[in-house]
């Protein structure tokens, strides 16, 4: 991704003399003008703060420090398995957590998509959750699921659901991860896909509606195709949320084992081994299996159909 | 929407009430209840002590409050997390604002590549890049003795990474739902480049403005990892001193942590509240641009 700034030299001729004018004029013909220069401190921004640094971790990545092979870093991460399946170990958190905030959503903004009395109080609740944030909801969650004397687990013991030598395990494990992420991600997956409902005309369920078609009928056939794209989007940006999972894999999951997803492995290669070129590398690789997966849930979306009614945003 | 076709919707859906949607109303209810739970569990805990196996603190005290406050002297955290948020709501604006309008105007080669380096940060997991970057700044310090990670100078430029694109991903429909006509009317009329910006665009400009900066805000003063990666001990934001003492656990009482974590979650329900006076809740996750209907 090395992007040059959009032509900006000759751009930079605006008032030459006269042979000149004809090619600020032909530029302007094809858009550029001055007002492309509103775009470089951006890209300037981004460029230094994110290409570069990349780049960089691209070229530390190849310089090992306890070898001189420039692959033994991704060699070595591809066949420690203690490295290697933390991909699998992200990904078993990652896609269940964006596929349930998904499809729990459809089902509820559904129903709210039109008017109705209170959406704006829910919609605001929902909203909460989001703003507080993982490392919040993790400090919660250890007291409301406390094994021994949390709410939730008192509330199973004093309705005989569960016994006190028994309690429900919701911490420090794999579940404590996947609802952390639920807890942040399904308000967010319902608002997005909310959003994209409305902006689904409401006069082709109606059409639908008076040609006799059933409920059920209706929603696979008219809205929901209209939707998928929608969905497509929101499942990405769940899982690039869900699969960045970092604070709470750490903090209510059991970061030695059954959630050491690779941002941990990732943060343990810089901070505990001081290894700044493994770390990179862990890096890199996660962005790239993330971009993996967004590219082929894109490139299916890509054969949907998009009509002009297929939401907004 | 018109009013019959609401009726219309309205009846259909009474019609349509199976059990699926009390499934998905119980769902969403026992969801609230859970949150509920998680957040009442930290405020009692932060207030009360010597409750275990009770359903609530026999002893209501706020001793860990201000243990909290000195143990991890709140105050310059809290002024901290006020500095960096601001200033990178303010270099966000400036710098992203601008690039919309351009982007929103204008057709021209390569404006896929340029779409594409400001979607990049919003698609890649901050701790991907987040560890270069601050490899890279902290690079930078050895090389030029200027601190720049491990300063909040260096929080702040980590920080504008997100929070860049967000505001050119957000401001470039709204600025697209502006009429250019408008724009050219004036200049017709005779106005300049300058007095086109201060009298025709910024007014127009200001209600999308407002929604941006307070969604950068709360994205700020929430995010984790980046801060995390690149702060040093005296430019850490609230919620990574919050994160160091939930993972510090034993070292000092968990009540203290409870104490931050409440002291974070009011400032963001302030931010909250704030938000929500400028923006409808579906556009805290998607996008600025009001809609009419909505």
């Amino acid at each position: 991704m090395t992007v040059a700034p959009p032509a900006p030299a000759p751009a930079r001729r605006h008032r030459p003399p006269d042979p000149r004018a004809h090619l600020s004029h032909r530029l302007a013909e094809r858009g550029i003008d001055r007002t492309l220069w509103l775009l470089l401190p951006g890209v300037v921004f981004l460029v230094a703060l994110f290409i570069y640094p990349l780049a960089y971790g691209l070229g530390l990545s190849f310089q090992p420090l306890k070898s001189t092979d420039p692959l033994y870093n991704y060699k070595q991460f591809f066949t420690d398995h203690l490295q290697r399946d933390t991909i699998g170990t992200t990904l078993r958190i990652s896609l269940p957590a964006a596929l349930v905030n998904v499809i729990a959503s459809v089902p509820i903004a559904y129903r709210m998509r039109g008017r109705m009395r209170g959406k704006r109080f829910i919609t605001t609740m929902l909203v909460i959750p989001i703003t507080l944030g993982t490392v919040l909801t993790a400090d919660g969650m250890l007291k409301f699921f406390d094994p021994a004397g949390g709410w939730f687990n008192k509330t199973l013991f004093a309705s005989h659901i569960r016994t006190p030598d028994q309690p429900v395990l919701l911490i420090n494990n794999y579940w404590g991860v996947v609802i952390s992420l639920i807890i942040s991600g399904f308000p967010f997956a319902f608002l997005l896909i909310l959003s994209y409902l409305s902006g689904i005309d409401p006069s082709l369920d109606a059409a639908a509606s008076t040609l006799g078609a059933s409920p059920r009928r209706r929603f696979w056939q008219i809205t929901f195709p209209l939707l998928a794209p929608g969905l497509a989007i929101t499942f990405c940006l769940t899982f690039v949320l869900a699969f960045s999972v970092f604070p709470s894999a750490y903090l209510v999951g059991n970061p030695t084992s059954t959630t050491r997803v690779i941002s941990i492995a990732a943060y343990e290669a810089r901070s505990v081994e001081t290894n700044d070129s493994k770390a990179s590398t862990i890096a890199l690789i996660m962005a790239v299996i993330e971009l993996l997966v967004i590219s082929v849930v894109l490139f299916g979306r890509g054969r949907l159909y998009r009509g002009s009614t297929g939401g907004k945003g | 929407m018109s009013e019959e076709l609401a009726a219309v919707e309205e009846t259909a859906r009474r019609r349509g009430s199976r059990p699926i949607v009390w499934l998905a109303w119980f769902l969403l209810a026992f969801f609230f209840v859970n949150l509920a739970g998680i957040v009442f569990s930290a405020v009692v805990d932060s207030f009360g002590d010597n409750w275990f196996g009770n359903w609530l603190p026999q002893v209501w005290t706020t001793h860990y409050w201000s243990d909290a406050w000195h143990a991890y002297d709140l105050g310059q955290v809290l002024q901290v997390t006020l500095i960096v948020s601001v200033a990178v709501v303010i270099v966000s604006v400036l710098v992203g604002v601008p690039a919309s309008y351009a982007l929103a105007r204008r057709n021209f080669p390569f404006k896929h590549a340029i779409m594409l380096v400001f979607l990049l940060p919003v698609m890649v997991p901050p701790i991907a890049y987040g560890i270069p970057l601050a490899t890279a700044m902290y690079k930078f310090n050895t090389i030029t003795h200027v601190q720049i990670a491990n300063s909040m100078f260096g929080v702040i430029l980590a920080n504008l990474v997100p929070a860049i694109p967000f505001v050119v991903l957000t401001m470039t429909p709204f600025i697209e739902q502006i009429d250019p006509k408008v724009e050219s009317a004036a200049r017709m009329c005779g106005a300049s480049t300058r007095k086109i910006f201060t009298r025709i665009l910024l007014p127009l400009l200001v209600p999308g403005v407002l929604a941006a900066s307070i969604l950068v805000l709360v994205r700020t003063v929430g995010m984790f990892e980046l801060t995390y990666l690149t702060a040093g001990t005296d430019s850490e934001t609230l919620v990574v001193k919050l994160f160091d003492s939930i993972s510090g656990a034993g070292i000092r009482a968990p009540q203290q942590s409870d104490a931050m974590a409440v002291l974070y979650m009011g400032m963001m329900l302030v931010l909250l509240v704030i938000a929500l006076r400028f923006v409808n809740p579906t556009q805290l996750v998607t996008r600025v641009a009001e809609e009419r209907d909505a």
